[in-house]
């Protein structure tokens, strides 16, 4: 992407601003893996290996913060350099933020581990099977600047959003049916919220890729599938 | 994808429709001008819109001095240069027969690269275009017009206790504003500057970008820079000249942020000179 500039460390300095954008994307990806994994096989150790290799990820924000200020006081970027920069300091943040959910995936999987299994378990894997594919795509897209391919991430997340939505339901009639379950489903409710908030994100990249490619935001609404917030069951 | 396309191209065709604000105080069309066989300007097209700041950018060479130039007949001046093309100022054709250099550049004023004082007092170089244009019937109105010129350039605090010393005295800073302030005292309608800041430091920079703003209340300024930092500063519009073409024009944060064509993304962001 940068090349070519009549100055060279002003591309190095750009790749450098690449790479950790790439790593950070990298660590996301392996922390949400490990999270859903974690869960799927109630495996403790894997839960506690996500939980601490968090700080990593948060390590890796601060760094694409501090390279990203620089550039922008020490080179007054223009037009694709300008939205680079803006783009990597916007990913960034998300990633950081897939990585806290992944993170709290992983704690609450160490809390799920210690009750009886919900049968709805099974469903959320498939859910955060969807996200992970998603945070794949939406990375690829991002460092191929392929706007085509970061569409159609836009495009699955209401996939997603239809599949939370029928778990809220379905976690709901569970703990309706038996309360001793509500500890469980309620600790599985936030899991399947936490990934269905990773698939926004990973919207929101989709986003940024856009507006890196095209140097403009996206303003078409897109169809929203997550209606658990109106959703009320009658007992 | 395919929405996102069609915003892109619904956002190319607004740059071409302008708002109906927008009024064009210069309107130019097909510009071609000769230095002898050598062609500096190739089928310009620009409008140049009223109390807006319209920045010329392109690298050396490019033909934005030469462009320039032309809005004031100071091309006439060079023997072998031939300009071709129509400038429209107000719908009068500025190169028409009935039209006076001298009262043109009235019309239109010019501030330079270098500041230029007249080797005289102050007061002389500001009131001398008022008073060889005829624009003051007494010493009163004369020593008024040179008041408000000096304080709309933003010198008059600092000079109005020595008006009568040498302007060439000034700090090159204070001589740029004193220039602008000459330029004002006839009453023009169009400001063209020529790098007005290139010899000047940050500070004296900034009180002349700062100056430009509050000028554009009254005046349609243009503006020939190298600085493309200091052409988003202080221009509302933008056009960028390559190799004696006006590649591109718009609105300045566009032609900063997504500029359409190649060859202006590669200029600003530093990718040939």
């Amino acid at each position: 992407m940068a090349s070519d500039h009549i100055v060279k460390s002003f591309d190095d300095q750009l790749k450098r601003l690449e790479n950790l954008i790439a790593e950070m994307g990298g660590l996301a990806e392996v922390q949400l893996a490990g999270a859903i994994e974690a869960m799927g096989k109630r495996d403790l150790e894997r839960a506690a290996d996500v939980t601490a290799s968090d700080q990593r990820i948060d390590d890796l924000e601060a760094l694409v913060d501090q390279e990203a200020i620089a550039l922008l006081a020490l080179r007054q970027p223009m037009a694709k350099d300008l939205r680079e920069i803006v783009g990597a300091l916007k990913a960034a943040s998300m990633l950081e933020r897939i990585g806290d959910y992944a993170k709290n995936v992983a704690k609450r999987t160490a809390a799920l581990v210690e009750m009886q299994p919900v049968p709805s378990a099974q469903t959320v894997l498939r859910l955060g099977i969807l996200a992970q594919e998603m945070i794949k795509d939406v990375l690829d897209a991002y460092i191929a600047r392929d706007a085509d391919k970061a569409d159609l991430v836009r495009q699955r997340d209401k996939e997603l959003d239809a599949l939370y939505t029928s778990i809220f339901r379905e976690l709901l009639t569970y703990m309706m049916e038996d309360p001793r379950s509500i500890t469980a489903c309620t600790h599985l409710l936030f899991i399947a919220k936490n990934i269905e908030r990773i698939g926004d994100h990973a919207t929101n990249i989709a986003e940024v890729v856009g507006f890196l490619v095209y140097g403009r935001n996206a303003t078409d609404q897109r169809p929203k599938e997550d209606v658990s917030s109106f959703t009320v069951v009658q007992s | 994808m395919a929405m996102i396309q069609e915003q892109t191209l619904a956002v190319r065709s607004e740059r071409v429709t302008m708002s109906s604000n927008d009024l064009a105080k210069f309107k130019t069309d097909k510009v071609c001008v000769f230095y002898g066989v050598k062609q500096a300007l190739k089928d310009v097209r620009l409008d140049i819109f009223q109390n807006q700041v319209t920045a010329l950018i392109g690298p050396s060479g490019c033909g934005k001095s030469t462009y320039l130039r032309c809005l004031n007949r100071m091309n006439d001046t060079i023997t072998d240069c031939r300009v071709e093309g129509s400038f429209l100022l107000d719908g009068d054709d500025i190169y028409s027969k009935d039209m006076d250099p001298v009262h043109l550049r009235a019309r239109v004023g010019m501030v330079f690269q270098k500041p230029n004082p007249f080797p005289k007092s102050i007061f002389e170089n500001v009131s001398y275009g008022p008073r060889i244009h005829g624009l003051a019937r007494d010493k009163h109105e004369l020593e008024t017009i040179v008041q408000t010129s000096l304080e709309k350039a933003g010198l008059w605090k600092e000079v109005n206790d020595r008006l009568h010393q040498p302007g060439t005295g000034l700090s090159g800073g204070q001589q740029q504003r004193l220039c602008i302030a000459r330029a004002i005292a006839v009453q023009p309608e169009v400001i063209l500057m020529d790098e007005p800041c290139s010899a000047l430091d940050p500070i004296a920079t900034a009180r002349i970008e700062e100056l430009i703003d509050e000028l554009r209340q009254n005046y349609t300024i243009v503006i020939v820079t190298h600085s493309m930092q200091q052409a988003a500063r202080v221009s509302q519009r933008t056009g960028f000249f390559h190799l004696g073409n006006l590649v591109e024009t718009g609105a300045t944060e566009q032609i900063f942020t997504n500029p359409v064509d190649q060859r202006t993304q590669d200029y600003i962001t530093g990718r040939f000179g």
